[in-house]
């Protein structure tokens, strides 16, 4: 699915979906139905995992060996000694290195830009009155399933009028548009900010902004935290938008590996290796912090 | 909403009027960065399509329109790959979203049991949808090969004859969607485990005291209290069906989505439009052409939803 970095999020689970499970409440929740899982039930759990996981153990064995491996009866299963001659391959006729600090600077813009984008705006949906609000609001949500693809024309002709095609703006500004952060914002801010707090504050003479600095962002970092890291994976692998506006000369890791792809390169294992550099990152981001990923997921959760 | 805004708060009578006026004006700075950029680059695109659709604008100069009424939709509704387009992304769309969300509620089902390692499976199983749509779709393109595919060899040694993953219309759509199927599957097994955990246990105790088996209870207890999530997995999907392109565009590499158009889908027909032969009027028009039918599929979806439980509340 190649929605620009802008997923629509689930329905609000009606369950106890703030705050991590505690592991007393864990044996209450899961419906209290925590029925032990028999052997067949792991037989085809396992399956599903090593389904999910092959495709990166291949691309480790077809990025390690060179491209007559690669045409062997039978096919090799186990990775080669090629891998490093294949990334210096790739790094020499795709780019790579330029497209990895492309994307970095890239995604590294959008996550910090939406993230305090959307905690301004979530904020004040969630604990500000003000006239025009439930209308604000209900754009925002309502336009939030529209997938974004479907504008790229208009946003195109808007970025040839201000001279940005090739351009890493081109990308990073229409990146920082997500409704869906905003939503997500709002919720957790709802949930997790007491409206005492912010009185008091008041009452002490704090103005909004201080309220907003020493009281709402300290309370939100959670919540910020798994915001940041879904943008930055759905920046990281935006495809349709930056194949669009960037090319050869400025490319992110996908317009990169669009070119790879593209037919003009013919090793198989030399694309394997870009696809591998390409991924590394992102993996390296969901290694250290799938559980909070899927957490994030599970909470209320985000596609991309 | 039910929200409660302590703006008015007691020092109110003895404040000065300037700062007063700030108090009501500063709520809309808070909003007013997410709102001008979604504005320009959200709100402003998606409207001015409508716009540009009905106009002559080709690639190479895309500042000058031209009035052309409907003529880019008879155009198109004249082109028979647009036909193939829309009749593509309904095959690729029901051969992926299907099978995802079948195997996504087995998964889930399985997942909510008392297990070792769960957070090492649910992890494991989200892995894909970190990967990108070029990445995975260049590796599958690989796996799928016709002549040294591993798809294939393993085939062979089953004496399945090799499958021409590329030019069979059949086949090509199969191997599209299972990169779909390879990318989301964990995601919607995610999303369901989460709702199944939101089911009241006290359902499956009264059912046990009824007597009902594991089976019915599936079926009378977590399948009906799944109806929402399901809905809006269907709903995210089908939406993400509508849009496919990345996936049909790398598998082979080129914009036409297989040398008979077999694999392209309407994502891709609009990018060729735009992009491959220039004319942003007419991609334009296809994205309004997508844009319709996401709001009739998704309000089949509901309606059909409505219904249903409509239904079984008549019980």
């Amino acid at each position: 699915m190649t929605a620009l970095a802008d997923p629509p999020a689930a329905p609000p689970a009606p369950a106890p979906a703030a705050g991590p499970p505690g592991p007393g409440r864990r044996r209450r929740s899961g419906a209290g139905r925590t029925l032990k899982a028999g052997p067949l039930a792991y037989a085809v759990l396992i399956l599903a995992v090593l389904v999910s996981a092959f495709p990166f153990y291949w691309t480790i064995v077809a990025a390690s060996r060179t491209n007559a491996d690669l045409a062997q009866v039978p096919p090799s299963l186990v990775p080669g000694p090629h891998l490093i001659r294949n990334f210096e391959a790739v790094l020499a006729e795709a780019d790579i290195g330029k497209a990895l600090l492309n994307s970095l600077i890239v995604s590294g813009s959008i996550t910090v830009g939406t993230v305090l984008c959307c905690t301004l705006a979530g904020f004040a949906f969630a604990k500000l009155r003000f006239r025009g609000r439930g209308a604000l609001l209900a754009i925002t949500v309502g336009t939030m399933m529209i997938p974004p693809q479907l504008g790229v024309i208009p946003l195109f002709m808007l970025i040839a009028e201000l001279q940005w095609v090739n351009q890493l703006q081109s990308v990073i500004l229409p990146g920082l548009v997500s409704a869906f952060g905003v939503f997500f914002m709002r919720q957790y801010l709802v949930q997790s900010l007491p409206d005492e707090l912010i009185e008091a504050a008041r009452v002490d003479g704090a103005s909004t902004a201080r309220i907003f600095w020493s009281i709402v962002v300290p309370i939100a970092r959670p919540g910020m935290a798994v915001l940041g890291l879904l943008t930055f994976m759905a920046a990281w692998n935006d495809f349709f938008w930056p194949i669009v506006a960037l090319s050869s000369q400025e490319p992110t890791v996908q317009v990169a590996l669009r070119q790879l792809g593209g037919g003009y390169v013919h090793d198989q294992s030399v694309i394997m290796a870009g696809t591998l550099l390409g991924t590394l990152p992102v993996l390296l981001v969901f290694g250290l912090l799938g559980r909070q990923i899927v957490g994030g997921i599970m909470q209320g959760a985000v596609k991309g | 909403m039910t929200l409660t805004a302590p703006a008015k708060a007691a020092t109110a009578p003895r404040q000065p009027a300037l700062r007063r006026a700030w108090q009501a004006v500063s709520p809309y700075t808070y909003v007013a960065p997410f709102f001008t950029l979604f504005a320009a680059f959200g709100l402003f695109p998606l409207i001015y399509t409508a716009y540009v659709s009905l106009h002559r604008v080709e690639l190479q100069d895309p500042g000058s329109m031209e009035w052309r009424g409907l003529g880019n939709y008879t155009a198109l509704l004249g082109d028979e790959f647009f036909w193939t387009a829309l009749r593509n992304t309904f095959t690729i769309g029901l051969l992926s979203t299907v099978p995802q969300l079948v195997m996504a509620l087995a998964l889930a089902h399985l997942l909510n049991h008392r297990l070792r390692g769960r957070t090492f499976l649910r992890t494991a199983m989200l892995l894909p949808y970190a990967t990108s749509v070029a990445a995975a779709t260049l590796v599958f393109a690989q796996l799928f090969g016709r002549d040294f595919g591993l798809f294939n060899y393993v085939l062979g040694l089953v004496g399945v004859g090799p499958v021409d993953w590329q030019s069979g219309t059949l086949s090509s759509q199969i191997a599209v969607s299972t990169i779909v199927v390879w990318r989301w599957t964990g995601y919607n097994a995610l999303i369901y485990l989460a709702g199944m955990q939101s089911i009241p246990s006290e359902l499956y105790e009264a059912a046990e005291m009824d007597g009902a088996s594991r089976w019915r209870q599936f079926f009378h207890v977590t399948l009906p209290g799944l109806r929402p999530t399901i809905l809006f997995t269907v709903v995210v999907s089908t939406i993400g069906a509508t849009q496919l392109f990345g996936e049909p565009l790398l598998f082979e590499g080129s914009m036409s989505g297989g040398i008979s158009h077999q694999y392209q889908t309407l994502g891709l027909y609009m990018y060729e439009q735009g992009w491959g032969f220039f004319h942003l009027g007419r991609a334009a028009a296809i994205a309004w052409v997508m844009f319709l039918l996401i709001l009739v599929l998704v309000g089949a979806n509901a309606l059909i939803a409505r219904r249903r439980s409509r239904k079984e509340a008549g019980r």
